[in-house]
């Protein structure tokens, strides 16, 4: 079968499940955080799918480019918050990190 | 069956399946070398729509600073005094139930959409033009990630920061 715009939506799709599962399933706050990388690039792939298939122009790939720009930014300072919840709990675990700082 | 539509069904399943290992192994580690072949996956499928410049950033980005930050992550937070780095998980089956209907009904609406498509049309290259796009017509995100990039930086380096005992 040619290969459409559908084809590319449907792995897209695919994706962003998987990254929405691990986000909800996962204990360790480092795979929640693999987990939004998922669904990130699912979102990128939906853009410069649309944007190659729809005319228009090369718009989606340079939107796609500023999502992997935060998605960079957001890494660095949610792991910089992971490493510190280490140092005060001595565990990632997210369910148990449950009391605010007394 | 062209030789387009055989590496596409070769690079989704390179994505799909190493997905499908980054959320369901128990080994943290498996996990984040799957993820490393999902991120070269979809590189892939960037450049079968025509975004080379994209494709070699994501490999740069993704591949070469995200997932070494996940690893360092990874290595920082858990007490590696053996081997392997077991990891639990929670809700399994009313998850793999929701989101299975949400992938599925998702799915139905995407392929049962009328898009409005043009057959792929593949530009030369596109990295003058995404040069061009950003200095005329975006140049004001342009600033604005930058800012918010040096903002990064310096947040994370000060969370992160060891403290020095007072004496």
């Amino acid at each position: 079968m040619e290969v459409g715009l559908n084809h590319f939506l449907i792995v897209s799709t695919a994706l962003f499940s998987f990254g929405l599962y691990a986000i909800v399933t996962r204990k360790n706050a480092i795979m929640v955080l693999m987990g939004v990388e998922l669904m990130l690039n699912a979102a990128n792939l939906n853009f410069v799918a649309f944007s190659s298939f729809g005319n228009f122009g090369i718009n989606g790939q340079l939107y796609a480019l500023f999502v992997i720009i935060l998605a960079a930014a957001e890494a660095a300072i949610a792991l910089a918050i992971v490493l510190n919840v280490y140092k005060t709990f001595t565990n990632v675990n997210i369910d148990e990190i449950n009391n605010l700082k007394d | 069956m062209s030789i387009y539509d055989i590496i596409f069904y070769l690079f989704a399943a390179i994505t799909i399946v190493s997905a499908a290992i980054v959320v369901n192994t128990k080994n943290i580690i498996h996990s984040a070398f799957s993820l490393l072949l999902t991120f070269f996956g979809v590189s892939g499928l960037y450049a079968l729509l025509g975004a080379d410049f994209l494709a070699i950033v994501q490999i740069m980005v993704y591949v070469g600073g995200i997932l070494i930050l996940l690893l360092f992550g990874v290595m920082l937070t858990n007490k590696i005094t053996n081997v392997d780095i077991k990891t639990g998980v929670l809700n399994v089956i009313p998850a793999i139930l929701g989101l299975g209907i949400f992938g599925a009904i998702l799915i139905f609406i995407v392929t049962s959409t009328n898009w409005h498509v043009e057959k792929l049309v593949i530009p030369k290259t596109t990295t003058k033009m995404l040069g061009n796009l950003l200095l005329t017509d975006y140049v004001l995100v342009f600033e604005l990630l930058a800012i918010l990039l040096l903002i990064a930086l310096i947040g994370a380096a000060s969370i992160a920061r060891r403290e020095k005992k007072e004496i």
